[in-house]
């Protein structure tokens, strides 16, 4: 389902259980914030809905087997606020030791490639404004403005 | 949104000459393919090229060269060259800004120069020009 790239050493497949922490911990390397409870919430939803997906880019290096080096998340979803299946992505992260050798590139694919085959014509993402890594990331694989706007409200 | 004709023209100019790096073009050749003064798009050049953006190969059959990074310079960097956009909003002030309706509209201002800035920021030359290959694979 997933294609290997030796060129890199890595190997794309969907996440397992073994990788729960691993994955804990690359994120809160990249984002700063740690969130357990997210992403054990994560890999149960994996378990009870088919259209969604946790891909990781691992290691193929024998001296680190084990390694994961990216991942995305995200799934397909349906007619809210009046949306036909779109897949979302709900978050990216590569780690800063691996950037710049198309880990990103590969994953994004892949994720879109497991959301059309869930049916969706179109992908979808949200960034903050100030985020111009990943926005310009997401740009770079052709992402535009969509025909949404988010709007928020503080409750304080 | 509108952008003064310097910053089209530099827009024009720089993301024409990305498009083949080893190409050289002259004003006047950019200038006919889209339609605007020479004159003018010389002073823009002029510009980019003390920016680093281009260069200028001089003598017979010179012109000017790409000559930066097209993965790394965004929308925003071109346009930063010759306009201060989104300046009007947040830095100097305008009459009635004071007032509750002024400094309401203040922050509706604000909100769409920010997602101005962040669009034009996010976009490389690269990308831009990838994507015209998209679009253009597409039709």
């Amino acid at each position: 389902m997933y294609s290997e790239d030796r060129k890199f050493d890595i190997k794309l497949r969907p996440a397992e259980v073994d990788d729960l922490q691993k994955i804990i911990d690359l994120d809160t390397l990249v984002s700063g914030i740690e969130k357990k409870t997210y992403w054990e919430d994560r890999f149960d939803r994996l378990k009870s809905a088919d259209s969604s997906h946790l891909i990781v880019a691992g290691s193929l290096d024998p001296k680190s087997p084990d390694e994961i080096l990216g991942f995305i998340v995200g799934e397909v979803r349906a007619w809210e606020f009046g949306s036909r299946p779109c897949g979302w992505i709900f978050a990216i992260g590569v780690s800063p030791d691996y950037r710049v050798r198309g880990i990103g590139e590969k994953l994004f694919d892949a994720i879109c490639e497991s959301c059309k085959k869930d049916g969706a014509n179109s992908i979808r993402t949200m960034i903050a404004r100030r985020d111009q890594l990943n926005m310009s990331f997401f740009r770079a694989q052709g992402m535009m403005g969509g025909p949404f706007i988010e709007l928020e409200k503080s409750l304080r | 949104m509108k952008l003064q004709k310097a910053t089209q023209f530099g827009l024009y100019a720089v993301l024409e000459l990305a498009r083949d790096p080893s190409r050289q073009l002259s004003a006047i050749e950019i200038a006919d393919k889209y339609g605007i003064s020479s004159n003018h798009l010389a002073k823009v050049l002029r510009d980019l090229g003390r920016a680093g953006l281009v260069d200028a190969v001089r003598g017979a059959g010179g012109g000017y060269r790409f000559s930066s990074n097209s993965k790394r310079v965004t929308l925003m960097d071109v346009i930063n060259i010759f306009e201060d956009i989104g300046s009007e909003a947040s830095g100097t002030s305008d009459l009635g800004d004071g007032t509750d309706i002024g400094r309401a509209l203040l922050v509706i201002r604000n909100e769409i120069d920010e997602i101005t800035q962040a669009t034009f920021g996010s976009i490389t030359l690269d990308t831009l020009l990838k994507t015209m290959r998209w679009q253009r694979d597409v039709i």
